[in-house]
């Protein structure tokens, strides 16, 4: 269904992206190409079948009287049930080989794919849907297989077997060949008059069956919400509202795409019926022989299937374009810019300290986040950086770790510009641990070690000890090889501790904690504390969180709004200057009355 | 799937007999074809036979191929109702059950695969139904209708069409039996691709900051490979079928006609001619059957996936919310909460979640419940609108316990507040104003108050259009902390006589949480207010405050009260204000 919303989509681009697809396949010419011509030979012999089976019919109608030439039976029996066979294997080894090609192929796509991603900057994800990026590696990529498998074998078989039996038709007889021509003509101009009213209906369908997903998406995520609110009424009332549509135009188009084979039965048997009356009629007349006729009852199921097939090949073709042209945009997506560090940090060589320098920052180039911001961070030091929502709190971080490029100002680490350094060279300075719990289906062991497949799992235990995690993994049934699926069975707080359990195991000289803590109880966020600073001692920490008990003991507090310090120095300062800062911080004891 | 079947309504089955009707009229017309050929063929071959003769069987040929056009639009229209009309009444069986579920029906769901559900599942079944009307009744009533027609005109005719048949069950019976086990595996296995690459986008920030983009890189080719293997195996299988199946249909004309050689031969003068002809039909006739068989294959291509989409409706059908409503509308009193003796644990579990809490609220009063994250105390106020039934003792609101209320009736005392803010498609105003309370519609008078009230007035008013801005699905468009704010403008549209905030101030900063409930204050007077929150600072004004641990209420009084009693309390308020500040507040 998906097709053919995409098929109405402007052909415009059709050029375009099956060139690319061809450029992409031509890599497999070597096996394509045989294929092609297996498939050719086979349809050869389909066109030749007919022929001699003529003959056969007309041996026998000779002979019907006065004795048929059985040897002459048995030798074109022969010959065809040969022709047939050696049709049937090449038939077999052109589809096997396709299937190879098609498999390989999307394999490779896919395999593209998911390296891009990790190629492509975070930018581009701001922009687009997790949603969307999946469906280029499964829907996608499937359509494209698909086309492959069928379309290109069926484009050059129908095609040869459209042209070989209007050449052969014409040669047994112009006449029937005409008869033939002009019944299907009739049958194929009756069936574009039908179909071609029908693709309004597929993209209406396709349009109401997203109105339903949003609503339904949206209802039942707040389905909570919607009962206690007794909004449910209004809701079904949507729903209702939605769903008629829906049926409507699901009806519709099901009933047109339904006219499909019908039509073409109706094509097979009007040719039938044609070449059998106009056939008589010759044959009684003694212009032909019977034996046409029964070649001909042949030619025209060959002569209309290809017909059907050429342009059913085209439509899945056209789909196949608009699903190459998603895959090839994404694989041609521009990607993080290339680097060419001139200097590397070794991750246990460094000092420790970092400084901003005059830093500005936007997502969109027109709309700065970050505005002209510079500070130092001494080795060793805690910083914390606090401030309202949306203040540039977390684009910092994004910086610091090179997610994003800089626009004006720079970072340095220990007096090195992180131009100069790679992306990876600074991810290995730096230990993350982010708001947004991250877990992968696999073991607890395996979540927490993660890519260090050099850990023990005496280290990962006593990793879960430090941040209290350790008694109630082990009451667990399957302990640390307990599969974390997507049902869940740890809480949010749990997975926070997990993966900050991670984060400790890996020992870098750099540590952020970007509301790492915000969904543990403020007691364990202590205990976690603790020994994350036991772990940091020595090290540069940065702190964002909303708790300004956990950043009080900071060396260094950055206080930010929109984008800009507006205060820094330490608690205490900070609350002598009794700006933003201490006004943040006394809420939390105003009362209320 | 059966039981699905029950759902189709009186219409639909009389429609469906019709279209049986109607694919069995087109069954006769498309085998009544070759019976004029047959005609045509004997005054073919008899002498005299002039052009004139031949028109009138050629005409009623024609009729009959524009019959049988007719008879299978006709049929596609029908299947096209019942279909689509089948489909929408299970969408709607299916929303208005899983609108009816209580949480804990939803959390053994997932949102995405109730979607699913509703939509692609259904299409499934929608899909074996029209296509079973228009081709897996004709393929039956085709293939046994021409059998006898061709049955008894002579027995090596019909040897070399069974042999054909048998040889075609044979190939697509092993061919399902090989291959769909591997399809069901495929599907399993395109998830698996599918949830790697989901892990890996959600992901993004720890697999870069670990460099650990090889690692994701060898999970994401493990799951490739895998499932390229198995596609591999069963396009190599499918591609046996239409190469075999051409084979099979072009020898079975040849020998036809290769025997019918030998039986003319053999046969006396008179019956030559007559052999002749059915000669031609009856290639005709056999190759009717053998496209009949090929088309039953569509049942095992469609049935196993269809059968997986109704064993999962029906799963989403039989689920019955576990919650109970009552039939009272007013309660005694107005603005009271009181549990007595509430002990809770979820269905399937040991433990209990909550154990022996009991506690009351007066009208006008705000109480607050703390504690570490998994103590239950969320879990507490969940028993309040009945989100979750008490496993034992009971909870009262306004008097009389909340299993007693019409559903509605309690909906209208409670404003609730969940932690995570949700949005809908929508103007400001429809989502604040969303829901009715009594019956009615909130009134823009109270709309406006509301967002006043919840900090929300200078935000809506930069937005573009203000109220009448509309928000995207989920509400995507607005801050977290706004989004916040205007789910608690919603509770405080409803002027409700109990709100509930469950931890909903926590995605706000300090100062707009104190604004907020200053507000609130004032204009909610009359109203309870219940609380849970992890800061003290949100709930330290509160009228009683509730400690909860492991469960079990291990402390309450106000915030002066608990410093000295609690030992719990103090530990908390100490890790997070320290020594001095609690002095000072």
């Amino acid at each position: 269904m998906h097709n053919r919303r995409r098929n109405s989509e402007k052909d415009k681009n059709f050029k375009e992206d099956i060139l690319k697809l061809f450029n992409y396949i031509k890599r497999y010419l070597p096996l394509i190409i045989p294929s092609l011509v297996l498939a050719f030979i086979s349809s050869v012999f389909s066109i030749i079948g007919p022929d001699k089976l003529k003959d056969m019919t007309d041996t026998i109608t000779k002979g019907i009287m006065t004795g048929i030439d059985l040897d002459k039976v048995k030798s074109i029996g022969i010959f065809l049930i040969t022709i047939y066979s050696l049709g049937a294997i090449f038939g077999y080894i052109q589809g096997f080989i396709m299937s190879t090609v098609t498999n390989k192929c999307s394999k490779n796509l896919r395999t593209e794919i998911g390296e891009k991603i990790n190629r492509l900057p975070l930018k581009y994800f701001d922009k687009t849907s997790f949603g969307d990026v999946l469906s280029r590696v499964t829907n996608d990529v499937d359509t494209i297989a698909m086309t492959l498998n069928q379309s290109f074998t069926t484009l050059v078989s129908s095609t040869t077997l459209f042209i070989g039996s209007l050449f052969m038709m014409f040669k047994t007889n112009y006449i029937m060949a005409i008869t033939a021509i002009l019944a299907s003509i009739i049958g194929f101009t009756f069936m574009g008059l039908i179909l071609g009213r029908s693709q309004k209906y597929f993209n209406e369908q396709q349009e109401q069956l997203g109105n339903l997903n949003g609503h339904i998406e949206e209802i039942y995520s707040g389905q909570t919400i919607v009962k206690l609110y007794n909004a449910m009424d209004d809701a079904s009332e949507k729903f209702d509202d939605i769903n008629k549509k829906l049926y409507i135009s699901n009806r519709k188009s099901q009933f047109l795409s339904g006219l499909m084979p019908p039509l073409m039965g109706f094509i097979g048997n009007f040719g039938y019926v044609a070449v059998c009356v106009v056939g008589a009629a010759l044959v009684i007349n003694n212009h032909i022989t019977f034996g046409v006729i029964v070649a001909f009852m042949i030619y025209i199921r060959l002569f209309t299937n290809p017909l059907s097939q050429i342009g059913q090949a085209f439509t899945t073709l056209q789909s196949a374009a608009a699903a190459s042209g998603r895959v090839f945009t994404f694989l041609g997506e521009e990607e993080m810019s290339k680097e060419n560090p001139s200097k590397k940090l070794d991750k246990n060589k460094v000092k420790g300290n970092i400084e901003f320098n005059n830093i500005s920052f936007g997502y969109d180039e027109d709309k700065l986040i970050i505005k002209g911001f510079s500070a130092k961070a001494k080795a060793g030091s805690k910083i914390a950086i606090v401030g309202p929502t949306g203040a540039g709190k977390t684009t910092m971080v994004n910086l610091l770790m090179k997610f994003y490029d800089i626009d004006k100002g720079d970072i340095l680490i220990d007096g090195i510009s992180i131009k100069d350094l790679s992306r990876e060279n600074v991810h290995d300075l730096f230990t993350m641990v982010l708001q947004d719990t991250w877990v992968f289906a696999g073991s607890i062991k395996d979540n927490i070690k993660y890519n260090n497949k050099k850990l023990s799992d005496k280290e990962v235990e006593n990793a879960c000890k430090v941040v209290g995690l350790d008694y109630f993994i082990k009451t667990l049934p399957k302990g640390y090889d307990t599969v974390l699926s997507e049902v869940e069975s740890l809480s949010s707080g749990q997975k926070q501790l997990l993966t900050i359990a991670r984060a400790y195991l890996s020992d870098k000289p750099f540590l952020i904690l970007d509301e790492a803590t915000s969904s543990v109880d403020t007691r364990t966020e202590e205990l976690v504390q603790n020994a994350m600073d036991k772990l940091t001692k020595g090290k540069t920490s940065f702190i964002i969180a909303h708790r300004l008990s956990t950043i009080k003991n900071a060396d260094l507090i950055l206080v930010m709004k929109d984008g800009n310090i507006v205060e820094q120095g330490n608690h205490e300062e900070l609350l002598k200057k009794k700006g933003f800062y201490a006004e943040l911080y006394n809420s939390q004891f105003e009362t209320v009355e | 799937m059966l039981r699905l079947a029950k759902k189709i309504t009186l219409k639909q089955l009389l429609l469906i007999i019709i279209s049986i009707a109607f694919v069995t009229a087109q069954v006769w017309l498309d085998l009544k074809i070759p019976d004029y050929m047959n005609e045509i063929t004997k005054l073919i071959q008899t002498k005299g036979t002039t052009v004139k003769d031949i028109l009138n069987p050629g005409s009623y040929m024609i009729l009959c191929a524009f019959g049988s056009l007719l008879s299978s639009v006709i049929v596609g229209y029908f299947a096209a109702y019942i279909a689509s009309s089948f489909a929408y009444g299970l969408r709607k069986d299916i929303f208005n059950s899983i609108e009816k579920y209580g949480m804990e029906e939803m959390k053994s769901f997932s949102t995405s695969s109730l979607i699913t559900r509703t939509t692609n599942d259904v299409n499934q079944v929608g899909m074996l139904i029209s296509m079973g009307l228009q081709v897996i009744i004709k393929a039956p009533i085709m293939a046994i209708w021409a059998i006898t027609k061709i049955a008894g005109k002579s027995f090596e005719w019909s040897l070399a069409t069974g042999v054909a048949l048998i040889v075609l069950s044979v190939m697509i019976l092993i061919i399902v039996l090989v291959a769909l086990p591997k399809f069901k595996k495929i599907q399993w296995l395109t998830d698996n691709l599918n949830r790697i690459t989901r892990e890996n986008l959600t992901g993004i920030r720890v697999v870069r900051a670990y460099n650990a983009e090889n690692y994701q890189m060898n999970r994401f080719n493990d799951a490739n490979n895998e499932l390229t293997s198995a596609h591999l195996f069963t396009s190599r299988i499918m591609a046996i079928m239409s190469p075999v199946m051409t084979l099979i249909m072009s020898g079975l004309s040849l020998s036809i006609y290769f025997i019918g050689a030998y039986l003319i031969n053999e046969a006396n003068m008179m019956d030559k001619i007559t052999l002749f002809s059915d000669m031609v039909v009856f290639s005709a006739y056999a190759m009717q059957v053998v496209m009949a068989f090929t088309m039953l294959t569509m049942i095992f291509i469609l049935y196993p996936r269809a059968s997986v989409s109704a064993k999962r409706i029906n799963e989403v059908l039989d689920t019955k919310s576990s919650i109970v409503q009552g039939d009272k509308e007013k309660g005694l009193e107005v603005g009271t909460i009181e549990f007595k003796n509430v002990s809770f644990k979820y269905p399937d579990a040991e433990n209990y979640v909550l154990k022996d809490i009991d506690f009351k609220a007066k009208k006008g009063e705000t109480i607050a419940f703390i504690g570490r994250t998994g103590s239950g105390k969320s879990t507490v106020i969940n028993l309040i609108p009945r989100l979750y039934d008490a496993t034992s003792g009971e909870v009262l609101v306004d008097g009389i316990n909340v299993k007693e209320y019409k559903e509605k009736s309690l909906n209208d005392k409670i404003g609730y507040i969940s932690q995570k803010a949700v949005m809908f498609k929508g103007s400001v105003k429809e989502n604040v104003g969303f829901g009715k309370k009594n019956d009615k519609k909130i009134s823009d008078k109270d709309i406006k108050k509301a967002i006043e009230v919840a900090q929300a007035e200078e935000f809506v008013n930069k937005l573009p259009n203000t109220y009448n801005y509309s928000l995207a699905e989920a509400g995507t468009n607005v801050s977290g902390g706004q989004k916040q704010r205007l789910s608690i403008a919603r509770a405080i549209a409803k002027n409700p006589e109990i709100y509930i905030f469950d931890d909903s101030f926590s995605a706000l900063d300090y100062k707009t949480d104190f604004v907020l409930r200053k507000e609130l204050k004032k204009y909610t007077k009359n109203a309870t207010v219940v609380i849970v929150a992890q800061r003290i600072g949100t709930i330290k004004d509160a009228d009683q405050i509730f400690v909860i641990e492991d469960g079990k209420i291990v402390g309450s009084g106000t915030h002066k009260k608990l410093l000295k009693s609690c030992s719990v309390y103090k530990e908390i308020a100490l890790s997070q204000l320290g020594e001095e500040e609690l002095k000072n507040a």
